[in-house]
């Protein structure tokens, strides 16, 4: 092997073990900014008006596209399985169908990725921002902390609202497949919500789906927190970290989701 | 018993084994407002963030009082942190807040006044600044020179000991520059306070500050009364007062001989 190549090589390995190096950092400052974070909690959490401020910009102002996205999906799990279903005999069970598959997993996967989409990039840019136009660096002169007064009262609205939005879009989704079930195809209704009753566990599909969307929401707010106030102070570093936001946070939903439902169905 | 609230011993400080300061001596007497000038990327900010703990020096110490800054812990810090105000360069106002908010900030975080008495608080700071008419603004329809004054106001909300002025007459026009001037005079003299400026406005800070240090190198270049400065023969500080484009600071960025950079790649 000539010099030349063991050169490029040899600096090929060293750029994978800066990145390698470089992502282990990152991630030991999220580990830290969470541990902050928690440890702060108190202090916000004392001032309900913060949390509840959160609970507005990342939870109320998300309500439009949850549900119209829910209301959608809804629908169109109603016709993709009533068309399978029916090759079968079992149209009836289409309510079951539907609602097992929003509670369980559309609802809390679907939920946090728009989530991510919507409430976790703009976390990320206001952070950002507020970090690239030094009202952190300003808070902290004030003999106030950044993560209690800014990140910990987020971090809680997040976690607070994704549960919420995650049953509202379950809900408004099985609302959207029995208007595509009964009065469009004209499933029975009786048997489109008794089987529905019958089949649903409220401990096992329910309150699961309910872990999974608590879970999504730490990993979800947490990511933008971090991705906000690690983000370089300039424009392209706040656009990247957006960016990454999303990314991210899509990946460990994606990730956690398997990860939960495969112990929860073992 | 020393009269310097503020001192600065053998500083220094860098980031990645790159030092910005090498050995700093300053020393901010009680009451006087000190103007700490330089080029632009001298560390002057980082000075201020030094003193406010924001930073770590690497050898030396900054005392604020009787007190180490770098060796408090978190509660000190804070404790430390209140007897200081700091004016960001850009005034680093909370964007999702109005003025009155703003201003309202740290003494709502940091007292349990009762509202009307911080509304009278809120009224008095604002009145000083001449901004009481623009309480109800959001903080995002200030100009510049406003917003640099509502965070004055801010500043100087729980009357700190030390005040901090980070770069007051960046990017104003001459009228603002001016009653940013007045105000930091009257402000520190109202309130008792010692003032630390960091500019590079030659003309506007030897108007009205007491004593000025010049940092260039990572060391204090000259010091001394702005009448003294004026007077004075060292090149750098000549250069730098009379704003002269060519000098110890020289106008060409280090670069290789600019006939060989001009010929490079062709016969010669």
């Amino acid at each position: 092997m000539s010099s030349k190549a063991v050169s490029k090589l040899a600096s090929a390995l060293q750029n994978f073990g800066h990145r390698l190096i470089d992502q282990f950092w990152r991630l030991g400052s999220a580990s830290r900014l969470f541990g902050y974070t928690l440890a702060s909690s108190g202090e916000s959490l004392r001032r309900p008006f913060l949390v509840i401020r959160e609970i507005y910009f990342t939870g109320v102002l998300s309500l439009i596209i949850i549900l119209v996205s829910a209301f959608f999906v809804g629908m169109v799990l109603a016709l993709q399985g009533y068309n399978t279903l029916q090759k079968y005999g079992s149209s009836e069970a289409i309510g079951v169908l539907v609602a097992l598959s929003l509670v369980r997993e559309l609802g809390p996967v679907v939920t946090a990725l728009l989530f991510a989409g919507r409430a976790g990039t703009a976390i990320t840019a206001e952070i950002g921002l507020m970090k690239a136009t030094e009202q952190l660096s300003a808070m902290e002169m004030m003999a106030v902390s950044p993560i209690a007064r800014v990140i910990a009262p987020r971090f809680w609205g997040g976690v607070i609202s994704m549960p919420l939005l995650a049953s509202l879009f379950s809900m408004v989704g099985i609302l959207g497949g029995y208007l595509v079930a009964v009065p469009l195809i004209g499933v029975d209704g009786g048997a489109f919500w008794s089987q529905m009753q019958a089949s649903v566990d409220f401990r096992e599909d329910v309150m699961n789906g309910f872990i999974k969307s608590c879970v999504f929401g730490v990993a979800c707010t947490m990511i933008a927190l971090f991705e906000g106030y690690d983000a370089p102070p300039t424009a392209e570093g706040v656009s990247r970290a957006t960016t990454r936001t999303v990314v991210n946070s899509s990946l460990a939903v994606l990730g956690l989701d398997f990860v939960m439902t495969s112990f929860m169905i073992s | 018993m020393t009269d310097n609230i503020v001192e600065i011993d053998n500083l220094s400080f860098g980031y990645k084994g790159r030092l910005l300061h090498k050995g700093i001596n300053m020393s901010f007497p009680r009451g006087k407002i000190v103007a700490i000038m330089g080029g632009s990327g001298s560390g002057k900010t980082t000075i201020l963030r030094l003193i406010g703990g924001q930073l770590k020096p690497v050898k030396g110490e900054v005392r604020v009082g009787d007190k180490v800054v770098h060796e408090q812990g978190r509660n000190d810090l804070q404790k430390l942190r209140r007897k200081m105000g700091m004016l960001f360069q850009m005034g680093a106002l909370f964007t999702d807040l109005s003025v009155y908010e703003n201003v309202a900030f740290p003494m709502r975080e940091h007292t349990s006044l009762p509202e009307t008495m911080i509304r009278d608080l809120v009224m008095m700071k604002l009145n000083a600044v001449g901004l009481r008419g623009a309480r109800d603004l959001m903080a995002t329809e200030l100009s510049g020179g406003m917003a640099r004054r509502v965070a004055l106001a801010r500043a100087v909300a729980l009357d700190p000991e030390i005040i901090m002025y980070d770069e007051p007459f960046a990017g104003l026009d001459p009228i603002s520059m001016g009653v940013i001037c007045n105000l930091i005079r009257n402000l520190n003299d109202a309130l008792g306070a010692t003032s630390l400026v960091v500019t590079h406005d030659v003309k506007e800070a030897f108007s009205f500050v007491d004593y000025v240090y010049f940092v260039a190198d990572g060391v204090v270049a000259a010091e001394g009364t702005p009448a003294e400065l004026r007077e004075s023969t060292l090149p750098f500080v000549h250069q730098f007062v009379h704003g002269e484009v060519d000098g110890p600071v020289p106008f060409h960025y280090a670069a290789p001989d600019y006939r060989r950079d001009m010929l490079r790649g062709r016969d010669v």
